[in-house]
């Protein structure tokens, strides 16, 4: 028994030891930040000499801060029309792409998948490219079918769309993969024996397959909205949160308040209310998936 | 599945060609503009192959920018921190798949709430962390700090954790101690793994922006993605420039995929979440 238990101990001592390093990075790499950002953000860290404690003053500047208000409905804009969007087109092309016995299907399943690998700047410069105004595609198409050009950088609307086309776009792959795996797991017989009793195609989607990818959906869901949350370069590529800060999205907000105006202090404030904003989401999701299995 | 008519299948096919070719344009019209000759970006009518071919932009951006120096930082980022990745998340997720402790499950959590804090969000503290470490303008202020991945760690732990525990305790009864072991036989047999996770992390210090950003302040220390940056966000972009450096980016991560396709986007299902 005593032999068992030292045997147990000198193995807790091996598990420290392959833990260590990643124990070591997780303190120093996003503790300590996250409890520095939270000091911060009740100062008026200018990055330089001030660092004094003015306790929440910061937040209630904030919470009367008309930017802060614009940008963070921007961000959430941005967030409730993108993620929606984005899974609705990998569901759609998942269930597109399912079928074996097209042979092209596994070749365009490459073809979408494989925006995901370009990175964030890489995306936003595609995009830019396409969209510019006197000289790109896109206005040129436009023009081509008749209609007059549209200023996609320097109409609200019109740039709040192309941020949400390119990340539409540079994200779908991932999910439709996951969604893909989803439905292979459906078994075949469901939509047999629906399909005997009479169901239609409708009818087969709406109570067989969303049920059955519910799981999937969460997992995607929950993802997609932190990722959308901390969009960043991207935008800032592609409009560089223009015209004016219509498509300034929390990120950019942060880091420009922090790096460019030297707020530091007033931006830690702005993410701490970001953090709690993903720490509110991820805990009613994983509630509602909780209650959704029960 | 239900049997599937032929006209179903000609509707799908083309809904799906036209899906394809909407979601390959971008980069094929980004390429191939990154051909045409300066005087022909801008000029209606629009074509989409140049109408003359011409190099021109890939010479005058590697005469004017130092692609070289910002590939090499790039490439000495990446591979440095895919190998510490590789080693650490290894033996975490070993750990973690095999010894049962609290502190430890404390600790997978720990992991685990990461995502809901990433280091967009709080990037001042992050520079003072970096700044106090001297990683400040060093290449290892965008190695160190990216190395500690949850999804590496995740994906390693869920592989060991199918793993049979018997091989371990035959092990520990032939007297081997638990570093040996772990380098002897887990190690061994996870090669496939940490294959998949080299690309991964491959891809994503390739593509990094956050850290290198925080760390990175001198020019000639810049990478690929931060003279991107540069480049598409001055007051009038070069862009017979821009489109040729950004289709040198991503040269080397269309390679990788190219080559290993098959186990990215299988591995992709498995994982799902971004490093």
């Amino acid at each position: 028994m005593k032999k068992k238990k030292n045997s147990l101990d000198h193995n807790q001592g091996w598990a420290l030891l392959f833990c260590g390093p990643n124990i070591l990075f997780f303190i120093i790499f996003f503790l300590w930040p996250a409890v520095i950002g939270l000091y911060y953000s009740f100062t008026n860290y200018d990055g330089w000499r001030n660092m004094d404690f003015i306790g929440l003053k910061n937040y209630i500047d904030l919470f009367q801060d008309s930017q802060f208000y614009s940008v963070f409905w921007n961000t959430v804009k941005y967030v409730v029309v993108s993620v929606p969007l984005g899974m609705v087109v990998s569901l759609f092309l998942a269930m597109l792409l399912n079928d074996e016995t097209i042979k092209g299907n596994s070749f365009t399943r490459v073809l979408v998948y494989w925006p995901t690998l370009l990175s964030t700047i890489m995306v936003g410069v595609t995009w830019k490219w396409i969209f510019g105004e006197s000289f790109g595609v896109a206005n040129y198409i436009i023009q081509g079918m008749g209609l007059p050009k549209v200023g996609w950088f320097s109409t609200p609307t019109a740039a709040f769309w192309t941020t949400i086309i390119a990340s539409v776009w540079s994200g779908c792959g991932v999910n439709m993969l996951i969604y893909l795996g989803g439905l292979k797991q459906i078994p075949a017989d469901l939509y047999e024996a629906a399909t005997i009793d009479g169901a239609n195609t409708w009818q087969r989607f709406r109570n067989i397959t969303i049920p059955s990818l519910k799981p999937v959906t969460f997992m995607i869901l929950l993802t997609s909205m932190i990722n959308a949350f901390k969009v960043f370069a991207m935008v800032q590529t592609l409009t560089n949160g223009g015209p004016g800060t219509a498509t300034t999205y929390m990120i950019q907000y942060i880091y420009q308040t922090g790096f460019t105006r030297n707020r530091h202090g007033y931006a830690s404030a702005a993410s701490m209310i970001l953090f709690v904003v993903l720490l509110l989401i991820s805990f009613f999701q994983t509630r509602l998936n909780a209650k959704s299995e029960e | 599945m239900v049997k599937a008519s032929n006209r179903t299948i000609i509707i799908k096919s083309i809904v799906a060609i036209i899906f394809a070719l909407i979601w390959v344009f971008p980069v094929v019209w980004l390429l191939l503009s990154s051909f045409k000759p300066g005087s022909e970006l801008f000029t209606y009518p629009l074509t989409l192959f140049p109408k003359d071919w011409s190099a021109d932009g890939y010479v005058s951006t590697f005469q004017r920018y130092n692609i070289l120096q910002s590939t090499y930082n790039t490439a000495f980022i990446t591979i440095f921190a895919t190998i510490i990745t590789l080693v650490i998340s290894c033996m975490c997720g070993f750990a973690l798949a095999k010894y049962h402790y609290k502190w430890l499950s404390a600790f997978f959590m720990c992991m685990l709430a990461t995502t809901m804090l990433p280091t967009e969000v709080i990037m001042s503290p992050s520079f003072t962390v970096i700044l106090n470490l001297g990683l400040y303008n060093s290449l290892w202020g965008a190695i160190i700090p990216t190395v500690g991945t949850m999804t590496g760690v995740f994906l390693m732990r869920q592989f060991f954790i199918s793993v049979p525990n018997e091989l371990l305790e035959a092990a520990r009864i032939d007297g081997a101690n638990e570093g040996r072991s772990f380098l002897q036989i887990m190690v061994p047999l996870c090669r496939s793994q940490i294959a998949i996770l080299a690309i991964f992390s491959f891809r994503w210090r390739w593509n990094d922006y956050i850290w290198p950003l925080l760390a990175l302040t001198d020019p000639t220390k810049y990478t690929m993605q931060l003279q991107l940056r540069t480049l598409s966000g001055a007051e009038s972009v070069d862009w017979s420039a821009l489109l040729s450096f950004s289709v040198i980016t991503m040269i080397p991560v269309l390679v990788v995929f190219i080559i290993f396709n098959r186990q990215i986007m299988s591995s992709e299902v498995s994982s799902g979440v971004k490093g």
